[in-house]
């Protein structure tokens, strides 16, 4: 019975660590000040990870005098309620708004930790999430299993219209914008000047495509670079002191990745192939290029192709 | 697990007696499908895993409806038929390629229906077979989710629709020649949808000579893109001829390109 005592041992191997992680599986909340009143809570710069329970994403924390607004509150349940004990007990007051930036599970899952009546997100967000919402909770099921436990998908009960939502003074302006997805929120504090920018901005990490509208992604980096804004929070990686080096390399990403694989595709490049092209020195700075590259030639490159080459179906010789 | 073995068992045991089983190699992917599709498809041919067979493939399976796989086997002499499988597939073999007159080369998409070893066989014309390949990680239903063209209704309004170009190399004398073919590619596996695929593609020079052939099988992605790399100069004329499991034909012509592209693929 050879097989049977290796299929054993293999199950014990396989049981230890996961008892392991099943007792280190909490998510570490730290609140690192950014401006007067706001606070970022950094994501891990990796893909989603059973190590990282999927805390990719950037969180920002704001305190008004109506209460804690929060920007995205994270990948799962169990994060959404260590994110709302982090921030009450840092600004002393209930968190009174959730906005969702948009529809990726790393960003907004977390809402299942909030009464959704508090929770605002772009229409077209919550037409997203409708639409995609089980398919990323499934997907997010398989990769992250017990950090996932007990989340629902749960849409955001305020379709937001405005351009401004005021808590008793302090005004956070609500740009409808799109091109990392069908509908990116990004929020401007009008008192301090910082930009919260969801993942429309990457900053030392390579923006991830899945959804992605390049043409209009670009207008929308247009836009927030016309914005008087001071520091921004990035949807991932570092904050951005300057406010414009983030988008600075989002744009020059996003560029340099539909230019290079539009050369892919006119050099005859398979896509296992176009998935090992070099990435120029000047993106060494940026966590998960590689990863990020293959994964956009799955998402970009069938339209490449039907864009690059040429019809050859009933020509004549 | 248990299941497995109990395949694994049955599988080894009953269907083929054991004294007229070649004896395989273990499988360095420890794959529970591994002597079944060994049998199937090496019969009593000799095999070994060998590194000069190269499979490459994305570090992330980001699409389980089309998986990139690429087989490379221009590091060896004299081969004659190239197959790309995936063990844990309903429909295990994707491609089985003839180069003819080719450089041994072929790459194209797959489904993958949960984790699964990819893997890519070489036989050289002394019969043996080479193999290698690895585990992949993926997200299930890839072979049983409806094609996106399906879902859209539009299947039919682009059915056929060839493109492609053809470029020299750096090695004389061969051509890079990519083609890709809207199909939906139905498995059989989803409801009311009955099994409809491109099952036989194969590329002609000028003068009807037969370069390369290949069956393909419904687990090859939904509107199948295919590169290989005939013997072929610059200006040649190719004639790619495709049919499908209802009998339509896909033809196209095209010439090899004067100019080699750029910028130069990168070494894998």
């Amino acid at each position: 019975m050879k097989l049977s005592r290796r299929t054993m041992l293999a199950g014990l191997v396989a049981t230890s660590p996961a008892a392991a992680i099943g007792a280190a599986m909490d998510y570490v909340i730290a609140p690192v000040a950014v401006a007067d009143g706001i606070w970022m809570v950094a994501g891990a710069d990796e893909p989603i990870l059973t190590h990282n329970g999927g805390a990719i994403a950037n969180i920002a924390i704001l305190s008004t005098p109506a209460g804690t607004v929060l920007v995205d509150c994270g990948p799962s349940l169990r994060y959404g309620q260590a994110l709302k004990a982090a921030a009450e007990r840092l600004t002393g007051k209930p968190v009174i708004r959730v906005y969702i930036t948009h529809v990726h599970p790393d960003h907004g899952m977390g809402i299942a930790a909030f009464d959704p009546a508090i929770v605002a997100a772009l229409p077209g967000t919550i037409a997203d999430i409708a639409r995609d919402g089980r398919g990323f909770s499934d997907a997010m099921y398989r990769l992250l299993g017990d950090w996932m436990r007990g989340t629902e998908v749960v849409p955001p009960g305020i379709s937001i219209a405005s351009e401004r939502e005021d808590f008793g003074g302090r005004t956070l302006r609500l740009l409808p914008l799109s091109g990392h997805s069908s509908a990116d929120l990004a929020v401007l504090d009008e008192q301090t000047g910082l930009l919260i920018g969801g993942d429309l901005l990457f900053h030392n990490r390579a923006p991830s495509t899945p959804t992605a509208d390049l043409t209009r992604w670009r207008e929308s980096l247009s836009t927030l670079a016309a914005l008087q804004h001071k520091g921004a929070i990035p949807g991932h990686g570092p904050f951005d002191l300057t406010g414009t080096e983030a988008i600075r390399q989002t744009r020059d990403w996003i560029d340099w990745l539909e230019g290079a694989l539009g050369d892919a595709v006119r050099s005859g490049l398979d896509m296992v192939e176009a998935g090992q092209i070099a990435i120029p020195a000047r993106f060494a700075v940026m966590a998960a290029a590689r990863y990020e590259v293959q994964r956009s030639v799955s998402h970009l490159y069938p339209a490449l192709e039907a864009r690059f080459l040429p019809r050859i179906d009933g020509t004549a010789r | 697990m248990r299941r497995h073995i109990v395949m694994t068992i049955l599988l080894a045991v009953a269907p083929v007696p054991a004294s007229a089983r070649a004896p395989y190699p273990d499988d360095p992917l420890q794959s529970p499908m591994w002597t079944a599709h060994a049998t199937t498809i090496f019969g009593d041919d000799p095999v070994r895993f060998d590194a000069r067979v190269k499979l490459s493939f994305p570090q992330i399976a980001e699409n389980q409806r089309s998986f990139p796989v690429a087989l490379d086997a221009r590091g060896l002499e004299g081969v004659k038929r190239m197959v790309v499988l995936a063990d844990l597939n309903p429909i295990p073999i994707a491609i089985d390629y003839r180069p003819l007159a080719a450089a041994p080369y072929v790459a194209t998409r797959i489904k993958l229906d949960q984790r699964t070893p990819v893997r890519g066989a070489v036989q050289l014309a002394n019969g043996q077979w080479l193999v290698s390949g690895g585990w992949v990680d993926a997200a299930g239903g890839g072979c049983s989710a409806p094609p996106l063209s399906r879902v859209r209704g539009d299947w039919a309004d682009h059915l056929g629709e060839m493109r492609g170009e053809a470029w020299p190399t750096g090695e004389a004398g061969t051509a890079r020649l990519r083609v890709t073919i809207r199909h939906p590619m139905d498995t059989g596996f989803v409801a009311n949808i009955p099994t409809y695929n491109i099952e036989e593609l194969s590329v002609k020079s000028a003068s009807g000579e037969t370069m390369a052939d290949m069956e393909i099988w419904a687990s090859v992605a939904e509107d199948p893109a295919i590169t290989i790399m005939p013997h072929a100069a610059p200006g040649d004329a190719l004639t790619v001829d495709a049919r499908d499991s209802n009998g339509r034909d896909y033809i196209a012509h095209l010439l090899v390109a004067r100019l080699s592209a750029l910028p130069e693929a990168p070494t894998p």
